[in-house]
């Protein structure tokens, strides 16, 4: 039998309890609202004004042209022109731009011979997601851009098939395969989730134990007990990269193109950032339920706005830099950069030494926040 | 500082969100003595020990331990001092003997093996090595964390209600330990609820509502209380109703029954027996005048200071 009375206690002592416990209480708004901002206003999976560089060699009329539709289109945000292939290139691996266009020399004398030019577009098919859009606009582009500037006698022209041949170059990732570009940013999912998680419980579960008042009376300075705290879960973080790898090669049959080496390097950074940021919710979390409200909270920004889920280009101008300031999103582009292009140390230097700042920037936090005595 | 003053503090001063829980408190505790800690709940003896060795920051006040800084030095006090908390503050998820390694790591210890060994064979929990801490029965875990808190050897020991649900003879084994240790010149700090407890102490010092009432010797503090106190033999079935009667009477400070007995006694001894004069010619009651204990000289201190604490500010 349900007795009213004894439910009634029951309840009454939970809502006391919530209501006491503010972080649990403000999560409980905040996550909701936190959800739909970055659903509803920054995440974008459809991206547009892709970065895009036009290496014109024609200077006719009919490049031009083309040039001005991409542009129109939104789709496509060109950059600037560059003179020499090299030079696209080499924006091209830097992770400048997503696309170049490669007007050959003649094109626009050979499209109004009705020769049907090749015109190459080079895309860094990483994340093919992100650029499914644009390519269906390019296709799109290619039967129709033309049409204004084919008058007159070359009216014939506009017809089917289009006035020129559209050739789509994937450079990285040529299959196309969402799995190439998912796997590897799961590392850094998977990573941040179980290291924030794990040490900000750290010091947390020292408190809420009771056990924090004999580590604080022992002559242990803060240093050494937020090392030692994280020092065995980098040990841990490890051992799930080595796992994740051995399936992305295994079973996912994900290429490494670059060196395992630096691989582990920009993990390490990682895996120390991640911890850092752990660290310093556990000198603010009062319990082990709001530290793990507090790795939630960070956990979903983390998935959302790094380009882990979502294209990064395709977000607003605030959340990129949100973005930024993620350990997540530089990770992201180490590990994609290294195991799909092949990226070598010159190439991931500014995202490591990204994580690096923020590692230091939250350490400073943590060793500022965490107290050497009960008060 | 005083020649020989293992701790030495003056106006020490503690509030936690506005309300003042220790108030200028002044304590010398001379090397080598033991001196108990008394007073009732939430008088301010957890927070007076925290603050000794450097867990909590006192508002003002300034003083030493082992003639080191409290304020400033408190990372070299913590390698001297051995503080054994109020609540059981070991790893309970390790076992006994990780515990004590643990600890001897932290503190460097020279040949930890053998102390941690010596200190296990001590407590008689050899054969229990390896059973986890938060197993043990409330009185065990007491044991081990005493055994934990010297260790280190300290000069200092700083004891929060350490035999708080210990048997009769483990508390009797571990006050012999303890006045060894001060033999060879540690000096402890002991808080304590237990009367039997306080009469082993060389010093007391009784603090109540944040302030420091007394202090010294056994023998001095019942002295200073100034009581004079009655044992009344009556009928069992009397001491009840005589009690009734004799409470709040002007000069009875204190009625307490022990079985068939009652005992009185009050701070103004003219008051007192004025009072109880109706009662003295009562053929079915036996007087009989006797001295003070420590525990009517506390009772008698914490009515006296409750009566001050009442137009303090209140929690
Ligand atoms: N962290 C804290 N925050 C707020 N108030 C506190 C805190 N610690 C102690 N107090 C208050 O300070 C007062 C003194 O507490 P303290 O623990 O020092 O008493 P005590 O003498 O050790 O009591 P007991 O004999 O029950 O152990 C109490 O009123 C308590 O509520
Ligand atoms: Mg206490």
């Amino acid at each position: 039998m349900i007795s009213g009375g004894r439910l009634m206690a029951m309840i009454i002592k939970e809502f006391v309890q919530v209501r006491r416990d503010r972080l649990t209480f403000s999560m409980m708004v905040g996550i909701p609202l936190m959800q739909l901002v970055l659903f509803g206003f920054a995440i974008n999976s459809d991206p547009k004004h892709l970065p895009t560089a036009v290496v014109d060699a024609d200077h006719g009329p009919f490049g031009r042209a083309l040039v001005a539709a991409m542009q129109a289109s939104a789709y496509f945000a060109v950059t600037g022109e560059v003179d020499s292939e090299a030079e696209a290139d080499r924006l091209l691996v830097e992770d400048r731009v997503q696309f170049v266009v490669n007007i050959p020399p003649d094109f626009s004398r050979r499209v109004a011979r009705g020769e049907r030019p090749a015109l190459l577009v080079e895309a860094d098919a990483t994340d093919p997601a992100a650029m499914s859009g644009a390519l269906g606009t390019l296709s799109l582009l290619a039967e129709t851009a033309l049409d204004h500037d084919l008058g007159g006698p070359l009216a014939s022209l506009k017809a089917s098939p289009p006035p020129f041949e559209l050739r789509l170059h994937r450079r990285y990732n040529q299959e196309a395969s969402t799995q190439f570009n998912i796997v590897p940013g799961l590392m850094g999912v998977v990573l941040t989730m179980t290291m924030v998680i794990m040490t900000s419980l750290a010091v947390t579960r020292e408190r809420e134990r009771g056990t924090m008042e004999n580590l604080l009376v022992m002559p242990l300075r803060p240093i050494e007990v937020m090392l030692g705290k994280i020092v065995p879960y980098v040990v841990m973080g490890y051992v799930q990269v080595a796992v994740i790898l051995a399936a992305a090669r295994l079973v996912f049959g994900v290429p490494i193109v670059g060196s395992v080496w630096l691989l582990s390097l920009g993990s390490a950074l990682f895996i120390a950032a991640n911890l850092a940021v752990g660290f310093t919710f556990s000198t603010v979390a009062k319990n082990q339920l709001q530290a793990m409200q507090m790795s939630f909270f960070y956990f979903l920004p983390s998935i959302l706005l790094s380009g882990f889920m979502f294209p990064f280009r395709g977000m607003p101008r605030w959340a990129q830099l949100l973005g930024e300031a993620l350990p997540l999103t530089h990770y992201l582009r180490v590990v994609r950069g290294i195991m799909l292009k092949g990226d070598g140390v010159a190439d991931i230097a500014v995202e490591a030494a990204a994580m690096a700042a923020i590692l230091v920037v939250v350490s400073v936090i943590a060793m500022l926040r965490y107290r050497e005595t009960l008060d | 500082m005083t020649p020989g003053a293992a701790i030495e503090v003056e106006g020490l001063t503690k509030s936690f969100a506005g309300r003042v829980v220790v108030d200028r408190l002044s304590l010398a505790v001379p090397s080598g003595r033991i001196m108990g800690f008394l007073g009732p709940n939430g008088s301010g003896k957890t927070t007076t020990l925290r603050m000794l060795c450097g867990l909590l920051t006192p508002d003002s006040g300034r003083g030493t331990c082992l003639g080191l800084d409290i304020l400033t030095e408190a990372q070299r006090i913590k390698r001297q001092v051995g503080y054994m908390t109020q609540r059981f503050s070991l790893y309970e998820d390790l076992s006994i003997v990780e515990n004590l390694d643990f600890i001897g790591r932290v503190f460097g210890l020279a040949e930890r093996r053998r102390k941690v060994s010596q200190a296990l064979d001590r407590l008689g929990l050899t054969a229990r090595r390896r059973q986890l801490a938060g197993e043990l029965s409330g009185g065990w875990k007491q044991r081990l964390a005493l055994a934990a808190c010297i260790l280190h050897e300290p000069r200092l020991l700083l004891l929060d209600e350490p035999t708080a649900g210990v048997d009769p003879k483990a508390r009797r084994d571990f006050w012999a330990q303890i006045h060894g240790l001060a033999a060879d010149g540690m000096t402890v700090l002991v808080s304590t609820h237990y009367m039997d407890e306080a009469e082993r102490c060389h010093l007391i010092a009784y603090i109540a509502y944040g302030r420091l009432l007394a202090k010294g010797p056994v023998a001095q503090v019942i002295a200073e209380a100034g009581l004079s106190t009655f044992t009344i033999t009556a009928a069992a079935d009397k001491v009840a109703e005589l009690a009734d009667r004799l409470t709040g009477l002007p000069g009875v400070d204190l009625v307490a029954p022990f079985g068939s007995a009652l005992h009185v006694g009050g701070g103004d001894r003219e008051q007192l027996l004025a009072s109880l004069a109706p009662y003295r010619d009562n053929p079915a009651l036996v007087w009989r005048e006797d001295s003070a204990t420590l525990e009517d000289a506390f009772i008698h201190l914490m009515g006296k200071s409750s009566d001050n604490f009442s137009n303090g500010p209140v929690s």
